[in-house]
């Protein structure tokens, strides 16, 4: 990617997001702090607040309490593709660079036909692309804009493991670019493997910052994998 | 926002299936209902058979006045009716029967015979027959009514014709002069002015105080006095053959030609399931898609998204509208004149419409819902806005007028009635009513999309 080479300074800092629905708390006094290129896993159980929050970040809901500072473009890739299928590749990724006001627009969906690798299938609609195929064109246009900050919802659900390697070495690749990818995830080996921090939400709450490996020594090192260690974390706090 | 739009065209180009039905389906409805509305409203059809033989004329009395011309007398009966001319009683029957024609009209041979008998010593009564087919209580009794109003029409013709010859032979009794009867011949009628003056004169003759002057002088007053009073019934006879005559006038209602009608109907249903369907469908779809997020998030926000519906809305409205009125002029007489107008009607309409459509789709937040829900609400409205004044109670129909008023399809059929025919509602009226609509209907959109995403 075309130059967010920054330093250890902060991509993003959220402190004491807060946001109710109706009353009900989704999220509740969550900090963190996430730097540029690094890879910020948020995991937690269903309804924990895991979309809640990159919401908040995207800037698509308003938090209630809080304070957000994100410096640059953010590129916000939602929970399940939210494109036209009844539009191309193609034309899907030239809609949003145009309502993005990407200055380039045929470059910049080039470019992501390129990354996305998807030229062959520019031209054909969305409804006929698989499953991953269509996660990656939701993607790409996430980052359309070239932002300095990528969040990912859930990126890789419903793609094969092969994809979702695929999948995995292009996120990689962002971030050894530059681009802070602050990502939610049920796979949490996903977590483990390529988040170089996990943040853990519980009932709205962070319960967790920090990395696998403390992850693991919060539950004593006892289990031996660590889908057994984040259910035992999660067993200990109550939830 | 110009992006969005071209998107949505892009989307309806890609789905010829959704876009024929949403076309092909309202168009389809509207002008059939219109079209439905107007044809009981539209001249049936009746079968005329003329068994007076050709060469006849009626004259009652004498002079050019006291002519009645059959063939007239049909060419009237036609301009209420569809006249279809048959050759026999037999045929007429068939007709019927067949419900190719709901009634026959047949005039006897002798009806002219019976008709002159009118004006002489021993009158006959003149019938006509008609055949009616009761299949159809409704277009039978409809035709009952004209037949009745031709034939009371036509008795009113005769009997001034008839009061009029009454009144020259009263003239003549009363001033004298010529008269002609066929056997006898042309002879001279004294008359009772004339009678009067030569009484007087002899009158005068005879000597005083005798029998015969008293006689004479009596005679001579009665003739007096009959024709004083023979001068007051001749305008007497005069308001007999027409004793009360009908000036109509509408006052009220719409009085723009029922083809117009027909057609501002058929538009205005059109008009509202294509926009309202395609604005609801549309703006649900961006939730289904889970696009709505995604492009609110850009430099498109909610009020941007709305507008860009609210445009689609009126582009289709236009479209469609258009090819409607364009497929319905070699049918139907559309006066292109007043094209600035119909434009107007179907911009404004357009946009309440898709307001009202965009409010569904925000509420429902579905597709198939949205696409429901439009259906249930816009068809008893459109219905509702239908039901003529006077065939529901007052207070019931007070509740329709608000009812009608919430919703844009009475403002829309207005101004497009108005726009099609001069004689029809208020144009500017009917646009301010839908542009108070629409924004009404662009706020409640505006506020439900706030819980849309
Ligand atoms: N639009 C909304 N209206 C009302 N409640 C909501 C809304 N969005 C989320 N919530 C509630 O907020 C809580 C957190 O939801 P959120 O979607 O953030 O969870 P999540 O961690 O992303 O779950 P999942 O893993 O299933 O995606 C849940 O209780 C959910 O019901
Ligand atoms: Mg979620």
């Amino acid at each position: 990617m075309s130059g967010h080479e920054r330093d250890g300074a902060a991509a993003i800092e959220a402190r004491g997001l807060s946001k109710s629905f109706d009353g009900r708390a989704a999220l509740r006094d969550v900090s963190f702090t996430a730097r540029a290129g690094e890879l910020l896993a948020v995991i937690g159980p269903n309804g924990a607040g895991k979309t809640t929050l990159l919401s908040i970040l995207a800037g698509i809901r308003g938090a209630d309490a809080g304070t957000l500072s994100v410096p640059g473009e953010v590129g916000w890739v939602p929970q399940g593709a939210a494109l036209y299928r009844r539009l191309t590749v193609a034309e899907n990724l030239r809609l949003f660079a145009r309502l993005e006001r990407v200055a380039d627009v045929e470059g910049g969906v080039e470019r992501m036909l390129e990354q996305a690798r998807l030229a062959e299938r520019r031209d054909d609609q969305v409804a006929t692309l698989s499953g991953g195929n269509q996660q990656r064109v939701n993607i790409a246009i996430g980052l359309l804009s070239e932002p300095a900050v990528l969040l990912l919802d859930e990126p890789s659900t419903g793609l094969d493991p092969r994809q979702r390697a695929r999948l995995w070495e292009f996120v990689l690749d962002l971030a050894g670019a530059g681009t802070t990818v602050i990502y939610s995830t049920h796979h949490l080996h996903e977590a483990e493997r390529y988040g170089s921090r996990l943040l853990v939400l519980a009932d709205g709450e962070r319960v967790f910052d920090g990395t696998s490996a403390e992850l693991h020594a919060a539950v004593g090192g006892g289990e031996h994998d660590f889908e057994s260690a984040f259910v035992a974390f999660l067993r200990e706090r109550g939830h | 926002m110009r992006w969005l739009l071209i998107k949505d065209l892009q989307i309806l180009r890609r789905s010829p299936l959704i876009v024929a039905l949403l076309i092909v389906y309202p168009v389809a409805l509207g002008v059939l209902i219109g079209f439905a509305l107007s044809a009981d409203n539209s001249k049936p059809r009746v079968a005329f058979l003329n068994e007076i033989p050709e060469t006849e004329q009626l004259q009652i009395g004498s002079g050019g006045s006291g002519e009645i011309d059959p063939a007239q007398a049909r060419e009237q009966l036609c301009s209420r009716v569809e006249c279809v001319d048959v050759d026999s009683r037999a045929e007429a029957e068939q007709k019927v029967t067949d419900g190719d024609v709901i009634a026959a009209l047949i005039l006897p041979p002798d009806l002219l015979d019976k008709l002159r008998s009118l004006a002489s010593l021993n009158p006959q009564e003149p019938k006509v027959e008609v055949l009616v087919n009761q299949d159809d209580p409704v277009k039978a009794s409809l035709v009952d009514d004209r037949i009745q109003a031709l034939i009371t029409e036509a008795n009113l013709l005769l009997s001034q014709r008839i009061s009029d010859e009454a009144a020259n032979y009263l003239d003549l009794l009363i001033k004298g002069g010529e008269f002609s009867l066929p056997v006898v011949g042309s002879f001279d009628v004294l008359g009772l002015q004339q009678a009067g003056r030569i009484l007087h004169a002899v009158g005068g003759q005879l000597p005083r105080g005798s029998p015969a002057r008293e006689a004479v002088a009596r005679v001579t007053r009665f003739a007096d006095l009959a024709r004083q009073n023979l001068d007051f019934a001749l305008p007497l006879l005069g308001a007999v053959a027409e004793p009360i005559s009908v000036d109509k006038q509408v006052v009220a209602g719409n009085t723009s030609e029922l083809d117009t009608f027909a057609i501002a109907v058929a538009a205005a249903v059109t008009l509202m399931f294509v926009t309202v369907l395609l604005v609801a469908g549309s703006l649900a779809l961006e939730r289904e898609e889970n696009a709505f997020a995604r492009i609110t998030r850009g430099l498109v926000g909610t009020t941007g998204l709305l507008v860009e519906k609210l445009l689609l809305g009126i582009v289709a409205s236009i479209a469609v509208t258009l090819l409607l009125l364009a497929a319905l002029t070699p049918l139907v007489s559309i006066d292109w004149g007043r094209a600035p107008l119909i434009l107007a009607a179907i911009v404004v309409g357009g946009a309440a419409f898709a307001a009202f459509g965009a409010a569904i789709g925000a509420l429902t937040r579905e597709v198939r819902a949205s696409s429901l829900l439009a259906f249930m609400i816009s068809l008893p409205i459109a219905f509702l806005s239908l039901v003529p004044s006077g065939t529901v109670s007052g207070g019931v129909f007070d509740v329709i007028r608000v009812v009608r008023a919430l919703f844009p399809f009475d403002p829309a059929l207005d101004a497009l009635q108005g726009a099609l025919d001069s004689a029809g509602p208020d144009v500017v009226t009917a646009l301010v009513h839908l542009l108070a609509v629409a924004v009404a209907y662009a706020v409640i959109s505006r506020v439900a999309l706030r819980r849309f995403a």
